[in-house]
């Protein structure tokens, strides 16, 4: 986790490199030679690794070139993503290897990776509603209340909020991944602070750690933890085990 | 005429207060316009240099600004005498003084003690001082809005006039030339040569009702010379002098004024010591330092004793009556006199020395201490706060000037429970999301809702950025938020957004802002008298070491602050400034308007206890309307921000102008109607509940305002509830609304004559009251505490006492006295509505009856349960007919591309009648769960008849609220409904349906599944690195073991039986990855390690049959067919890609090709004719040209 992140890092760092104008037709000529030559060679991938980025992202800047090229337009967003989902529907066979070659080989980026992360995120959702149901603290979940049009929603809303570690809490929201500083800034950003606009203080579980000078807004209203907590006082009656 | 009643005043002391005031009743119009002002200045000049403790006080009366003639053009004619009156009285003022001024002129401004009895000097000073105050103390609270509030002094041009007065007494008060019926004079302005009023001025400056600027805030190592403006002082020494000169002198006044001074030099003798001059009388740094010399006053060391008592009596009448403008102004007055330290350095140490002005110093103080003790003993002074009547209670001086009075104090500290504690800070709170008001469908589209969605963060990001760094130096909340600010704003109007940020915005207000500071921890300006309470007497000394740090700037301030923005106001004031967005004002004045009428018009009171639980419910009742009353004053004190923010100019315009905007502005309807709502309230004897914010919102109002037809009848009608006596009205609460009056008459925009020339006869008011149900004022709802919180500058008397403490007075003893303020309860019968229908009547009649509690339960049930039933019809009937308008919907879209609106208007036209059930299952919700609820919130002694009447009702109403609703909504609602959910449909094609979802939900973990499968994503990250190597590149002996993935398949099938924690996602891409594993297998691109190698020249047959590819082939086919909850995209495997692989694969591997075919069909995974199409579109497919 700690990797990709700092690898998303570097990528996003040099990715306006990668995509001038001039570089684009770059790597694009550099693939149509490639293939020319050899066709089964993995070309595509191997001109990533050379650049140093994602092959997934270089494959996404080949393919658009190819569409356009072969369009006379530029391709919608909707259209390459679902290209790149499934090669299969690249109206050339050799991309759609190459492709394909480059979206399998990817560590970090790409539909599978994605989709990798996205089942983690859910699995570590459901062992938190698990713990939940355990504790027998009552709450809604994010679907329920995106049914009830609410505009930002935290993975689960407690029906009747509790303390942490002394610290009142509203709102629970799981993150399978280490809570580095730049990633913590955006969901502060994007996710927590929003959370707490709307619903007051919450907590964070960053299941695969955070770096500890991020938990600085517990007096504000955001608590992070690395599991779930154990110091629980309900309303009624105090629950601190272990 | 007046002099007549001063001299039988001084000569028959003996006079009762009583029939004081009935003669001073009998014109006290006249009074009240001219000798209260006159009383009130003539004690504060004469006790002027005594002062140093605190702040000086004068009362705000009209000689303080020239009063001057603001006349309309009528009443021009009376220009000339008026002038000329003028002359005569700086004349005669300037005689009185002139040589004091000719003496020292040059001392004069070197300090401010010194300049007792300087009047002209002191009175055009005193101006200047107070614009100087002003502008310091807006300078100081509103740092961040220079172009409203500060913006540096006023200029007055006329400031030499303004020293030029004449006293009241001495003018013909039936001369209606010179005292033209208010209903004659427009107002006045401070541009023509003033009226003087007064003799003398009052103490050396005015700074009161700007109180930051005050005695104490000064250090006294500042020459006070420093603050005139250069030249100014002079300027208006000379104006006397030449006024002085050029005056005529009359007869009569000359008479009258002898009169006067007569009297003066009489209390010059009691109260003065008589030597303006001397450096002694200035004020010490050091009040600690001073504190002993307290005991010096001695009862026995008075003199004039008889003129004494009676100018207390005199005054005591004034205040009680409530003829002075401000009655806390004047107890703190005299609080001060209680306190005054006097004489000063001069006095410690070598007493033996025969010094002549020091023993004056001495008389002086004895004199003021006796004066003060004996008017503090007219007041009623029991109900006061608990900490104020302890520190009067130890006050020595009480105790031997009066041990009556101090017995009384005494009494009253032990038996008052009066304690006013500090409430508990509250932290920043966000309003929370309410899907009723804030989800999607209260907005106009998708756009309006996404950007209002951001803008509720950025407003918080403003305010945790205010909150993180306001207090910080160098930070201006424009420079930094300003330009956020306004981006937002013009976010807003993009997409009309106001209403909504307004209502947000004002949320978010009350929640900081209810609290007594205004919120917040460190924002008050009550850590001082915290820390005062805390230590009480028994710590003097840390005490005086405490108060050496706080240097007694900060700690007294004067009980007369103008209107600011302390906390948390702050920010909100400041957005508003920076936004400058007129749809934004708008919208929040909109918002303000309605929420202010809807908290006005509370019942809050039901006020008919016969039983046990009275006290709990007048508890909640008190709670209740101390939490409205003090939303109300926030929000009004915006309201009037809002409202008089476009006409605030920071200095008092010329009399040309504001002759101008009152003729212009008096066209203008009021925003809010204040004087109805006032009448209403007074009508309706709930004063207490209106006066308290409408005197918040006329805190703000701009320099014109006041003169405005309509708001000059809002405040005569607020100065007769001053002066009217209302029998009824619990104590506290008159005290409130004195209180807050008072203060409002100190505030600067508010013309202080306003008080004092305002002929409340004019208004013609004193309308009836109507007895009504909901009436508050004779209700005993305010408390000490509530009182301290809306007042919070009373403060300044205790930290008065307080800085004074003289020894530790607490005793013992005394017996406990209950004092309940009196209360009359309201009885009023209500109000039969004859010209309803019988049933209505009947119902009315049944709860008349009834203890109050009932009639509020079965309206608190059926709005409840009205409501619920709406939203248990949305959950239920609604919800099932749009997933019904889904299913529809799914079909119609696949059959025809065609119109999506004719497709919806259709599918919605058929649920309609559906719909309809909505009434039929609302009436049914109502009637199963109103008697419930009844039943439950009702005391269970409740009759069976009762309970029954009540549940019919109940349900009753709730019905007509729910079906109401229905009726009329049911139809929108589920278009609308249907519409969101069909356009979400359009927009994810590619996700699973909902209606595949449901059925995907619906698959449960085998029986007994422990949950212990591996995890999805572990899963599909394992298939991804099989993936990996065998699309390459790859290493040459870079292999895959047949047998792990033979297991890894195994793992598969564990993890898609146990439903936990698959989601769709995670499963469609195992989906999808596993027929791409299956195409590579298919066409022998993955590297298996096969363990045995397959003998080289085996037949066909044995080959396939040791080949391990049929295996796992066999295991994917099984796991699709048995496993797997989707779809699986078997037809992947024709894809150009997969068949571009098969086509590189050497002959005889199609085998496994054909192995699969029949194993899909098999597997019922593909029918015959789709796997025909598949091969068959396969044609199309550009084929390699040399096949091998």
């Amino acid at each position: 986790s700690i990797f990709s992140q700092e690898y998303q890092k570097q990528i996003k760092r040099t990715h306006a490199k990668h995509h001038t104008a001039e570089a684009i037709e770059t790597y694009y000529q550099r693939y149509l030679n490639g293939v020319g030559k050899n066709a089964a060679a993995p070309v595509l991938l191997e001109l990533a690794n050379e650049v140093d980025f994602a092959p997934s992202l270089m494959a996404r800047i080949v393919l658009e070139r190819f569409l356009q090229e072969k369009e006379q337009a530029i391709p919608s967003k909707t259209l390459i993503n679902s290209m790149l989902r499934d090669p299969s529907q690249i109206p050339d066979g050799v991309l759609a290897n190459q492709v394909y070659q480059c979206t399998v080989n990817d560590c970090c980026y790409g539909p599978l990776v994605d989709c990798i992360k996205h089942a983690i995120g859910h699995e570590h959702e459901v062992l938190l509603r698990e713990m939940l149901l355990e504790k027998n603290l009552s709450f809604i979940a994010e679907d329920q209340l995106r049914a009830k049009g609410y505009d930002k929603t935290p993975d689960f809303i407690l029906e009747v909020p509790v303390a942490v570690e002394g610290h009142i809490i509203h709102w629970i929201e799981s993150k399978a991944s280490f809570g580095d500083e730049s990633s913590h800034q955006a969901y502060l950003q994007d996710q927590f602070w929003s959370y707490w606009n709307r619903f007051g203080p919450g907590l964070v579980i960053y299941w695969y750690g955070f770096i500890e000078e991020l938990d600085c807004h517990r007096e504000r209203g955001i608590l992070l933890k690395d599991c779930f907590p154990t110091d629980i006082v309900t309303l009624r009656h105090s629950m601190a085990q272990r | 005429g007046l002099k007549v009643l001063e001299q039988l005043l001084l000569q028959h002391p003996s006079v009762a207060a009583g029939g004081i005031h009935r003669q001073i009743g009998d014109r006290s119009c006249l009074l009240q316009k001219d000798f209260v002002p006159f009383l009130l200045n003539f004690l504060r000049e004469q006790t002027s240099q005594i002062l140093t403790n605190g702040p000086s006080t004068p009362a705000k009366t009209p000689n303080s600004k020239a009063s001057g003639s603001q006349r309309t053009g009528s009443e021009r004619r009376a220009g000339h005498a008026t002038s000329s009156r003028v002359q005569l009285f700086s004349q005669r003022t300037s005689a009185s003084l002139g040589s004091f001024l000719t003496a020292t002129p040059d001392a004069l401004p070197a300090r401010r003690g010194r300049r007792k009895g300087g009047s002209s000097v002191g009175a055009s000073g005193r101006q200047v001082a107070r614009d100087l105050g002003r502008s310091l103390a807006e300078e100081e609270d509103g740092k961040n809005d220079s172009a409203s509030w500060s913006g540096g002094r006023r200029k007055r041009s006329e400031v030499p006039l303004v020293s030029a007065r004449s006293p009241p007494s001495q003018l013909n008060l039936n001369n209606l030339e010179e005292f033209p019926p208010m209903g004659a004079a427009s107002g006045w302005t401070k541009s023509k040569p003033s009226r003087r009023i007064n003799p003398t001025p009052v103490s050396a400056e005015r700074p009161l009702s700007k109180p930051k600027m005050c005695f104490t805030s000064t250090p006294v190592s500042q020459s006070p010379a420093a603050r005139f403006s250069s030249g100014t002082s002079l300027e208006a020494f000379t104006a006397v002098q030449e006024g002085n000169l050029t005056s005529v002198i009359s007869n009569s006044l000359q008479e009258e004024r002898e009169m006067l001074k007569k009297e003066r030099y009489s209390l010059r003798i009691s109260l003065d010591p008589g030597t303006p001059t001397k450096p002694s009388y200035t004020r010490s740094a050091s009040l600690p330092a001073e504190s002993h010399l307290v005991t010096c006053a001695n009862p026995t060391k008075v003199s004039c004793k008889k003129q004494l008592e009676c100018l207390a009596q005199l005054y005591s009448s004034c205040i009680a009556e409530n003829l002075v403008p401000n009655i806390f102004l004047e107890l703190f007055f005299v609080l001060q006199l209680l306190t005054s330290k006097g004489t000063s350095t001069a006095e410690d140490g070598d007493s033996d020395l025969e010094d002549n002005e020091r023993s004056e110093g001495k008389q002086y103080v004895h004199n003021c201490v006796y004066f003060a003790v004996q008017v503090l003993d007219y007041q009623v002074i029991s109900q006061l706060e608990k900490g104020m009547l302890k520190l009067l209670a130890e006050n020595e001086r009480i105790a031997s000037f009066s041990p009556t009075l101090h017995e009384r104090l005494r009494q009253a500290y032990e038996s008052s429970t009066a304690k006013v504690s500090l409430l508990l800070p509250c932290s920043v709170q966000s309003v929370s999301f309410q899907p009723e008001t804030d989800n999607r469908s209260n907005f106009p589209s998708d756009r309006a809702f996404h950007i209002f969605k951001k803008q509720r963060d950025i407003f918080y990001e403003l305010l945790r950025e205010w909150e993180d760094n306001h207090e910080k130096s160098g930070w201006d909340f424009e420079r930094v938020l300003g330009n956020k600010i306004r981006a937002m704003m013009a976010h807003l109007s993009a997409t009309c957004n106001h209403s909504h940020f307004a209502r947000l915005f004002q949320k978010q207000l009350t929640q900081m802002c209810k609290g007594p500071i205004g919120g917040g921890a460190s924002w008050g300006d009550t850590p001082d008298q915290d820390v005062l309470n805390m230590l009480g007497s028994d710590n003097l000394s840390r005490l005086k070491r405490l108060q050496e740090r706080f240097v007694v700037p900060q700690s007294i301030r004067g009980p007369c602050p103008p209107p600011s923005f302390p906390g948390c106001q702050q920010f909100f004031r400041d957005f508003i400034l920076s936004a400058g967005s007129y749809q934004f004002n708008q919208h929040l004045m909109d918002s303000l308007c309605l929420k202010i009428l809807e908290l006005n018009g509370l019942t809050l009171v039901e006020h008919e206890h016969n039983d046990g639980e009275a006290d709990m419910d007048e508890q909640d009742e008190k709670k209740r309307f101390t939490v409205v009353l003090l939303s109300l004053r926030l929000l009004a004190k915006f309201l009037g921000f809002l409202v008089f923010l476009p006409y605030r100019t920071v200095e008092q315009p010329t009399r040309d102008l504001q002759d101008s905007a009152v003729a212009l502005r008096n066209q203008t309807l009021p925003v809010l109607d204040v004087l109805k709502l006032l009448r209403q309230s007074i009508r309706d004897q709930r004063s207490i509940l209106t006066i308290p914010w409408i005197v918040e919102y006329l805190s703000l109002v701009d320099h014109i305002a006041p003169f405005l037809d309509y708001y000059r009848k809002v405040f005569c009608l607020l100065l007769l509830m001053v002066l009217s006596e209302d029998k009824e009205m619990s104590f506290l609460n008159k005290l409130l609304i004195l209180a807050v009056l008072g203060w409002l008459f100190q505030v600067p925009s508010v013309p202080e004559e306003l008080f004092f020339t305002t002929d409340i006869r004019q208004e013609g008011l004193m309308m009836g009251t109507v007895t009504s149900a909901q009436a508050l004022d004779s209700v005993p709802l305010v408390d000490q505490q509530l009182l301290y919180t809306c007042c919070p500058y009373l403060g300044e008397l205790r930290k008065l006492l307080a800085s004074f403490v003289a020894g530790n007075g607490a005793k013992n003893g005394g017996f406990i006295r209950k004092i309940t303020p009196t209360a009359a309860e309201s009885l009023a019968p209500k109000t039969s509505v004859t010209q309803r229908k019988l049933q209505v009547e009947l119902e009315q009649a049944f709860f008349h009856n009834q203890p109050p509690s009932l009639r509020r339960t079965v309206e608190f049930v059926a709005e409840r349960v009205g409501s619920n039933c709406v939203k248990h019809i949305k959950a239920t009937l609604v919800a099932e007919l749009v997933q019904r308008a889904e299913v529809m919907l799914q079909d119609k879209v696949k059959e025809e591309d065609a119109n999506h609106d004719k497709l919806l208007e259709e599918v919605c036209t058929h649920l309609y009648e559906e719909g309809a059930q909505a009434l039929i299952k609302g009436r049914e919700f109502c009637k199963k769960k109103g008697p419930e609820a009844v039943r439950v919130l009702l005391p269970e002694e409740t009759s069976a008849a009762v309970l029954n009447s009540a549940e019919d009702i109940a349900v009753e109403l709730a019905t007509e609220k729910a079906c109401g609703w229905l009726s009329a909504n049911i139809a929108a609602l589920i278009k609308r409904e249907v519409k969101a959910t069909f356009s979400r449909m359009l927009k994810v094609p590619g996700l699973p349906l909902p209606g595949e979802d449901a059925l995907e939900s619906r698959r449960d973990c085998p029986p007994g599944c422990q949950h212990c499968a591996p995890f999805p994503s572990q899963i599909i990250n394992e298939i991804k690195d099989v993936l990996c190597v065998a699309v390459g590149p790859r290493d040459e002996d870079e292999v895959i073991d047949c047998l792990w993935l033979e297991c890894l398949l195994g793992r598969l099938s564990q993890t898609l039986r146990c439903r936990k924690f698959m989601c769709p996602t995670s499963e469609q891409q195992l989906a999808k990855c596993t027929v791409e594993l299956a195409s590579l297998l298919v066409s022998d691109r993955v590297p298996l390690n096969l363990g045995i190698k397959p003998p080289e020249k085996s037949s066909e047959r044995l080959r396939v049959k040791n080949n391990p590819t049929y295996g796992l082939l066999k295991l994917l086919l099984s796991v699709w067919k048995e496993d797997f909850g989707t779809p699986v995209p078997v037809q992947l495997m024709f894809s150009k890609k997969n068949m571009g692989y098969l086509a590189e694969v050497q002959h005889r591997e199609w085998d496994l090709f054909l192995f699969i075919l029949n194993g899909l069909v098999e597997h019922e995974l593909m029918r015959t004719g789709e796997v025909e199409s598949c091969l068959r579109s396969l044609r199309e497919l550009p084929w390699p040209s040399v096949s091998n």
